[in-house]
């Protein structure tokens, strides 16, 4: 199945991309997109204790399972205010 | 206007004031967050703020909702800007209006509290000698030890 993954701030930048589209194995969970993207981008593991997710722009769980389609986003540490 | 909103317009403290609805209302506390000129000794030269805009949006309403359950006679708004902002300028504005004054400061205390904590919404400073993201908490409405936290430092 096909999911969108939404990067921010700094992971946006570790990427290079804010948005990308990523192929997932049918019952994959959210965890396992995000392993998925570290092994592509090493850099991301510094983030992996302290990052939320959402999945289709609402707050989630990594072992949630994501769905074809989904729009999966993962959140550094919020700076808002 | 919306009550809450993610733009990059400047903000207009006073609209939002207006947009409330202020039938039995006795005070209305304004917060507004400026781009400060320093942090943690590095000279500031501008921010620039980027969000996760329809995430965002729901964790502003989620504010009004959780002060509205805490303080039940609490009428508010919440705009928060997005982009690049000057040295100086309002990222936030958020106005809390009750029939005293006491729950109008506490409402919007609590609210920056929990701007801080759950709404996905990220700050880059550009400083005098660099640029760095700024990362605060890891971002989760259901952990209610900082939701009460928020409790504590509004009612304190």
């Amino acid at each position: 199945m096909r999911v969108t993954v939404r990067l921010f701030a700094r992971l946006r930048d570790i990427a290079g991309a804010g948005e990308l589209q990523r192929e997932a194995p049918a019952g994959a969970n959210v965890h396992a997109v995000w392993a998925s993207l570290v092994s592509e981008f090493p850099e991301l593991s510094a983030y992996e204790k302290s990052i939320s997710c959402a999945v289709n722009a609402d707050y989630s769980r990594f072992t949630a399972a994501v769905a074809d389609g989904d729009e999966i986003a993962f959140l550094p540490p919020v700076s808002g205010g | 206007m919306a009550l809450t909103a993610i733009t990059t317009a400047p903000l207009d403290h006073g609209a939002l004031v207006r947009s409330l609805d202020t039938r039995g209302i006795g005070a209305v506390a304004v917060f507004l967050g400026l781009v400060r000129d320093n942090n943690k000794g590095r000279r500031v030269l501008h921010l620039e703020y980027e969000a996760y805009e329809p995430l965002a949006l729901r964790g502003l309403d989620l504010i009004v909702t959780e002060a509205r359950e805490k303080w039940p006679n609490v009428r508010m708004a919440i705009h928060h800007r997005i982009g690049r902002m000057a040295i100086g300028e309002a990222s936030v504005a958020i106005a809390a209006a009750s029939p005293h004054r006491a729950d109008a400061f506490a409402a919007s205390r609590y609210a920056i509290e929990r701007i801080k904590q759950i709404v996905p919404i990220w700050k880059h400073e550009y400083f005098d000698g660099g640029d760095v993201w700024i990362e605060g908490a890891t971002a989760d409405p259901d952990d209610t030890g900082a939701r009460e936290e928020a409790l504590r430092i509004a009612c304190a």
